[in-house]
């Protein structure tokens, strides 16, 4: 079963926000990936969004796409990332994992092969960017099935019926996307994230996680005042890619923690 | 017009696809993010209000008859035919229209949808370049800006058209990233669009993408088939035994194999790019050697390796040059309502040449794939039986990449 839903439940009764860091699986080495995993949990990460690298992510920005480049080289392929996910899961058997990615890697595995072997390894969620909810109706269900969440995607720009969509297929949180363009760009429209959130909350009857330009402690602090939850990707693999093999992992855990520390003292100043 | 009556069980078609979402059986739709949602929903409503308007269809038609020389004429490929030594060849000259392909139809259409939307800039992918000069030229026509994604291996083996683009005033952005040709500079304008969908218009040049592009292109390309269906009955007195043409992403098979979808006598043939050959991996066939997914915001065949990444493909035609294909093409493939071949680049070259010798046509190398599948197929066909190709394209644009075959230098 997704350990999500009680994860996000018992910091909501401690009156804390969720923290979901995003790396993607395989960069700059597969074998970076769970060492990565271990020390985002040990920074403060609630949740993980794991990346699945594929060929032509469309809806991403130029870091993450460097990023799936990176684990390309060396081949990476989405039972690799689940494998990984089994790894991770012989020491920590409570943080949330949720798979992030594109559809077609997953069609080629084939959804039901896909679903098994996802369940098997402890993964708790799935992301397919591409799959808007019409398209993803069977999809879906398969995954629900397995007790596994699915995740879905909405805009500044999703209507209420989109917004209703979701809200019935959807599962463990919705993941709101703070603004027009791909991951990594821009500034964040805070007063009209703030007034769309509990919107989006109430139709949907999920925690709202807010991601998409999500920079330093203060942005996160900002996001934290009005979510559930704050993802952050493209800032923690600019780290990874400026760093070498000695000092990624303490700098990653540096820029986690300080994340981490940004949005309680928000909270105890709250 | 010349347009002839046709009979009426033939001009009424069972075939009325896509459905609503866009799917085309199981193929087609709209697989995107949800941050492209609502600019794909407005541009269905903005369409769906369009397409059946008699003034948009009005300012469509005579835009291409006053600007691109509509109808394009159909020849009689006689010295051609008598070299194949079997049915008679006739060549649908789209590489007559202003801009020399048949890109520019559909290139006016969505101009004019944006216009109506009131989007003052336009974007566009390219590969060769073909339709990047298309919507250079209309963005210049209507007063438009204009940035056209082109990836980087594109840009320097294609660099007359790149300069033609900047002619036009179009700023030409290479792309740098996955393997830098089509695929990447459509992943790439995919993200412009995301990020200024209130001002700006993307032109997408083939009948793939998400809904409703397969359906609009398709739509706008579809005048090539229109006119060949009232051209032949004037040429020969009945409709010819097969069309052919090449399919990249398939824009021009589409175009002139949808008004022939409800004649079952007329055998529809698309033309893939076969590269160094099929065994060879390096080729861009993907409805001949690929299998189905999800590329582009549609499902379709495409060619992928066993973990789903999608795969570089090779050509001697950078416009063949793309690892999908538009989904309605994958649904006739499945349907067996049209049949797909692959023609290699020696035989697509050889066709190149023997069309220049024996008709003074120079072709397209995209539509050289055409003519090379004709001159096999006629071989084995009696004189009085006719084939149609799709002469989608000139030849201008591939003179380097002939010549350097051909060991010279300019």
């Amino acid at each position: 079963m997704s350990r999500i839903s009680p994860t996000l439940s018992a910091l909501e009764s401690e009156g804390r926000k969720a923290l979901i860091p995003f790396i993607t699986a395989g960069d700059p080495d597969l074998t970076d990936t769970v060492p990565l995993m271990h020390v985002l949990v040990e920074a403060g990460a609630d949740i993980i969004e794991l990346g699945v690298p594929f060929s032509d992510p469309m809806a991403d920005g130029p870091t993450i796409q460097r990023a799936s480049e990176r684990a390309l080289l060396k081949k990476v392929s989405l039972r690799q990332v689940i494998a990984s996910v089994a790894d991770f899961r012989k020491t920590n058997t409570t943080t949330p994992v949720v798979l992030m990615g594109y559809a077609n890697p997953i069609e080629a595995m084939g959804v039901d092969a896909f679903v098994a072997a996802a369940a098997a390894a402890g993964v708790d969620g799935a992301l397919v960017v591409d799959y808007p909810p019409e398209e993803s109706v069977d999809f879906a269900k398969a995954v629900r099935a397995a007790g596994l969440d699915v995740i879905f995607l909405l805009a500044p720009t999703s209507t209420d019926h989109r917004i209703k969509a979701v809200g019935e297929i959807g599962s463990g949180y919705i993941y709101y996307v703070s603004l027009k363009g791909v991951t990594g760009a821009g500034n964040i429209d805070l007063p009209e994230v703030a007034r769309r959130i509990p919107l989006i909350r109430e139709a949907v009857g999920l925690p709202v996680g807010v991601g998409f330009g999500v920079r330093d402690g203060a942005s996160a602090r900002a996001l934290a005042a009005v979510a559930d939850a704050v993802v952050i990707g493209s800032r923690i693999i600019e780290e990874i890619e400026n760093s070498g093999p000695d000092d990624m992992l303490a700098r990653v855990k540096a820029l986690l923690g300080g994340i981490r520390q940004a949005m309680d003292s928000a909270e105890v100043a709250a | 017009m010349g347009k002839q009556d046709l009979p009426a069980e033939v001009s009424a078609s069972a075939y009325n696809l896509p459905d609503a979402l866009g799917h085309f059986g199981p193929y087609g739709g709209t697989f995107v993010a949800e941050t492209l949602i609502a600019a794909l929903d407005e541009l269905r409503d903005t369409y769906d209000a369009l397409k059946d308007d008699p003034a948009f269809r009005a300012e469509f038609e005579y835009e291409l008859k006053h600007y691109v020389g509509r109808p394009s004429p159909i020849f009689h490929a006689r010295r051609l035919s008598e070299h194949a030594g079997g049915a008679q060849i006739y060549l649908k000259r789209e590489d007559l229209n202003h801009t020399g392909a048949h890109k520019i139809n559909n290139v006016i259409g969505q101009a004019m949808v944006a216009k109506h939307m009131g989007k003052p800039r336009v974007i566009a992918e390219t590969g060769a370049g073909q339709h990047g000069v298309a919507t250079a030229t209309i963005a210049a026509r209507l007063g438009m800006d204009c940035v056209v994604y082109m990836g980087s291996e594109d840009v320097k083996r294609q660099a007359a058209n790149v300069y033609r683009m900047k002619l036009l005033g179009a700023t030409v952005v290479p792309v740098e990233c996955g393997s830098r040709t089509l695929k990447d500079a459509l992943n790439e304008a995919m993200r412009d669009w995301v990020t200024n969908v209130a001002d700006t218009f993307y032109i997408i040049g083939t009948v793939a993408g998400p809904h409703p592009y397969p359906m609009m292109v398709r739509d706008f390309q579809s005048v090539i088939g229109e006119e060949c269906k009232w051209q032949m009955p004037e040429m020969i007195d009945r409709q010819p035994d097969a069309v052919i043409a090449c399919v990249g992403g398939g824009s021009n098979a589409m175009g002139i194999f949808y008004p022939y979808i409800p004649y079952p006598n007329v055998r529809l043939i698309g033309v893939e790019a076969a590269g160094r050959g099929l065994a060879s991996g390096m080729h861009s066939a993907s409805l001949c050697a690929g299998r189905p997914g999800v590329l582009h915001g549609n499902r379709t065949y495409l060619l992928q390796d066993e973990n789903g990444q999608i795969i570089e493909t090779h050509s001697v035609s950078a416009g063949l040059d793309y690892p999908g294909v538009g989904p309605e093409h994958a649904w006739l493939k499945d349907t067996g309502r049209a049949e797909y071949v692959a023609i290699d680049d020696e035989e697509a070259l050889a066709a190149f040449h023997r069309l220049c010798r024996t008709e003074g046509i120079i072709p397209a190398l995209e539509s050289s794939h055409a003519i090379a599948y004709a001159l096999k197929m006629a071989a084995d066909m009696p004189k009085d039986a006719a084939l149609l190709v799709n002469l989608s394209g000139r030849g201008d644009k591939d003179m380097h990449t002939v010549a350097e075959k051909s060991g010279i230098q300019f």
